[in-house]
């Protein structure tokens, strides 16, 4: 049912989900953590919106480079 | 409401629209089957269609809603930036190859590869329609809203030219005009973005209380106890008659002042006596502000006269940059930033003062703001549960951010441009793009938002031309282009829409509701009538609902979408246990409850009905963080029961 590519996407999936809830949670609950400036003079929820966007590309990319051109193996897997 | 209609950028939208209906004309031999029609015979190519994933996906919600609000409100409309990409995730991840291999024309299709079940098809299409519906209603009340100020144009007028131009370009070529239009507005928001952002970052920031040739006047500072006595005597202000603070404006921070017929609002600010002046009393300053009254018997009156004689100024200016410089000069990405968190900024708030006589008056005053408290989430009041301390209200916020980042991979218009390449790796491919020109697009919104704030252009009664008006504040021509380029975003997000209403129309609904079997041909000619109706039926909504806030619509079809559509999917993907009764269950709870719950929360009441928001059941507003689970937990649930029921031998 779960092809190879289809499993490299739910991990890949669920590194981004943790990435996300954590951007979410901060926000809900330690607004102050948000409001450091730890580089560049510019804050945490600015560097974690920006990373957000970065990492949800470069996943993208690497899941890209890592599947197979057409994955045929449907039975393999269950 | 302060733009003169601009003649170049009527001739700039004809233009594009002429391009775009001869693409349509000229492609329209290539759709004569249902593969072509529906699906453009897969043969788009992944980059045109990656492209193309972004101008279907990036709506007016998106290119206006999100630059007002954050040019209104700061960092808050980037968080919608941040859940819509995020979405894309699970497009790529989760959805994207499972689409292509088992799906066909629509939605339902894939949903119903294991089955070929009726239910399957007639549940999915309702999703598909009521989905496509709320998104559309935005979009078509949206187009006559951009018309009247941009072009001079009533808004009917707006919404049937919109409407007329996106029914020519879906019947003549269906899915393969519709990518192309989608292709080429997609490329032209980013190139045009990029550019707009380039200049923003060029100009940098200035310090400016207010326009040039316009000063909002702040006067004081002045004892309150006897401030009425000391304005009706003040010669900068005309010797005013001071209007006493009584019905609705009993207990504001107003004071209405009336010269030669024409009522001003002033608001009183708080102030300290730091050199004790005052003995100790209550000391403020009254700051001039601006009014819009729309009057019992329907006239409007701007800053307290006629619409004809009255205008709103522009507003949204620096107040004060780092080291008390007085300009920067041009400003790389991150400078940008970090000297906006360390600057003050005029933001423009507003307040709703609903006579007796039933006159309404929306006061729009300035807002001294921090830099700092600008970049922060928060402000607006779609996000306060970040800044509150009730837990009901966080969870409101983590609901909304969960509805975008599971909606997307559930909305149907965008799910359907997987059948549109040839394969599972041209599906994977184009999404990649796509995640590229969205994502880059959304770092861009950041700082045209956060430039229009600061342009001294913005109009405090409209923040969705708050992008249009940065780009006139630089030159008129990237005005005139920016403003067709918002037409034509509603042009490629609703040709989406009604293609994928028509396809669930024609091929979910009407051949599993009749016994009729169409050929390909006279299935292709039902797909165009539908396209038709649906078409109208869109411009018949855009002007009924013209008067009231539809943008919320746009969060109910994300909600609804996420509850009804992804559990199915995923666990179709992911679950051999799934049954087919599980799915129709799924989808119709999904949809029901999450539909439900938004129909009962206190955001529809308040918005909607115009009641109390306390007076609304629910404990929050959105519900995709109880309906999304209650989706997947039916859907186990009845599949479990079902499979029980009908194993062999039970």
């Amino acid at each position: 049912m779960a092809t190879r590519n289809a499993r490299i996407g739910l991990v890949l999936f669920f590194v981004y989900l943790a990435f996300y809830a954590g951007f979410v949670l901060l926000a809900a609950f330690a607004p102050a953590t948000m409001q450091r400036t730890p580089w560049a003079g510019v804050n945490l929820a600015i560097w974690y919106g920006f990373a957000l966007i970065a990492a949800a590309l470069l996943l993208a990319l690497l899941y890209g480079a890592v599947c197979r051109l057409n994955d045929d193996s449907d039975a393999d897997v269950a | 409401m302060l733009h003169a209609p601009s003649t170049l950028a009527i001739v700039v939208f004809l233009a594009m629209v002429g391009v775009t209906l001869g693409i349509s004309v000229y492609l329209g031999r290539k759709a004569k089957s249902s593969a072509g029609y529906f699906a453009a015979h897969g043969q788009i190519p992944w980059l045109v269609n990656g492209v193309a994933f972004a101008g279907d996906y990036l709506s007016a919600a998106s290119f206006l809603g999100i630059c007002g609000m954050i040019a209104f409100y700061g960092y808050d409309g980037f968080l919608y930036s941040i859940g819509y990409l995020a979405g894309w995730v699970v497009a790529l991840f989760v959805v994207a190859e499972p689409m292509k291999r088992l799906g066909k024309f629509t939605f339902a299709d894939a949903l119903n590869a294991r089955f070929n079940s009726r239910g399957i098809k007639l549940a999915a299409g309702v999703s598909t329609l009521a989905v496509s519906v709320f998104y559309l209603i935005p979009q078509m009340v949206g187009a006559g809203a951009l018309v009247q100020p941009l072009l001079g144009l009533p808004h009917w007028l707006g919404v049937v030219i919109v409407g007329t131009v996106v029914i020519l370009i879906v019947v003549t070529a269906g899915m393969v005009s519709t990518t192309w239009v989608q292709f080429i507005k997609g490329a032209l928001l980013v190139v045009f973005s990029t550019i707009l952002t380039a200049m923003i970052l060029e100009r940098g920031f200035e310090v400016r209380r207010w326009r040039e040739g316009h000063d909002f006047v702040s006067i004081g500072p002045a004892r309150l106890s006897t401030l009425a006595t000391d304005l009706a005597h003040e010669s900068q202000l005309g010797y005013p008659e001071v209007l006493p603070a009584e019905g609705p404006w009993k207990g504001l921070p107003y004071v209405r002042l009336r010269n030669d017929g024409v009522v001003s609002v002033w608001r009183l600010r708080e102030v300290e006596d730091v050199h004790n002046n005052y003995g100790g009393e209550s000391i403020v300053m009254i700051d001039q502000t601006q009014t819009v009254t729309k009057t019992a018997d329907g006239e409007m009156l701007i800053n307290g006269k006629s619409a004809d004689r009255g205008a709103i100024e522009p507003v949204g200016f620096i107040s004060e940059l780092p080291n008390d410089q007085k300009k920067t000069g041009p400003l790389g990405p991150l400078e940008f930033l970090s000297i906006l968190q360390d600057s003050e900024v005029v933001l423009w708030a507003n307040q709703k003062v609903v006579e007796e006589d039933g006159s309404v008056t929306t006061v729009y005053y300035p807002k001294p703001t921090p830099g700092s408290e600008i970049l922060q989430p928060g402000a607006s009041a779609t996000f306060a549960g970040i800044r509150s301390e009730k837990f009901s209200d966080k969870l409101n916020f983590l609901s909304l951010m969960l509805a975008l980042f599971c909606g997307t991979a559930s909305l149907p218009h965008i799910l359907i441009r997987y059948y549109t390449v040839k394969d599972e790796a041209s599906a994977r491919k184009s999404t990649i793009v796509g995640i590229a020109c969205i994502g880059f697009f959304y770092i861009l919104t950041l700082y045209m938002g956060l430039g229009a704030m600061t342009s001294g252009a913005l109009d405090p009664t409209d923040s969705n031309m708050a992008a249009p008006l940065l780009a006139r504040s630089i030159s008129e021509w990237l005005f005139a282009i920016i403003s067709a380029i918002a037409f034509t975003t509603v042009l490629g997000t609703v040709s989406g829409l009604i293609l994928a209403s028509s396809g669930a129309v024609t091929h979910d609904l009407l051949e599993n509701l009749t016994t009729a079997r169409f050929t390909d041909h006279q299935r292709v000619r039902i797909a165009k009538m539908a396209s038709v109706v649906v078409g109208v039926v869109a411009i018949a909504l855009g002007i009924l609902f013209k008067e009231l806030n539809v943008s919320y619509l746009v969060g109910w079809a994300f909600s609804v979408a996420a509850s009804a559509n992804l559990p199915a999917l995923v666990m179709l993907l992911f679950w051999r246990g799934t049954t087919r009764q599980g799915i129709i269950a799924a989808v119709i709870v999904g949809m029901v409850s999450s539909l439900a719950w938004i129909l009962l929360s206190g955001d529809t009441f308040a918005s909607v009905y115009g009641l109390p928001k306390e007076s609304s059941p629910m404990p929050f507003s959105q519900p995709g963080i109880v309906t999304i689970p209650l989706g997947f937990a039916t859907l186990i649930a009845v599949s479990l029961v079902s499979r029980r029921r009908w194993a062999p031998g039970a």
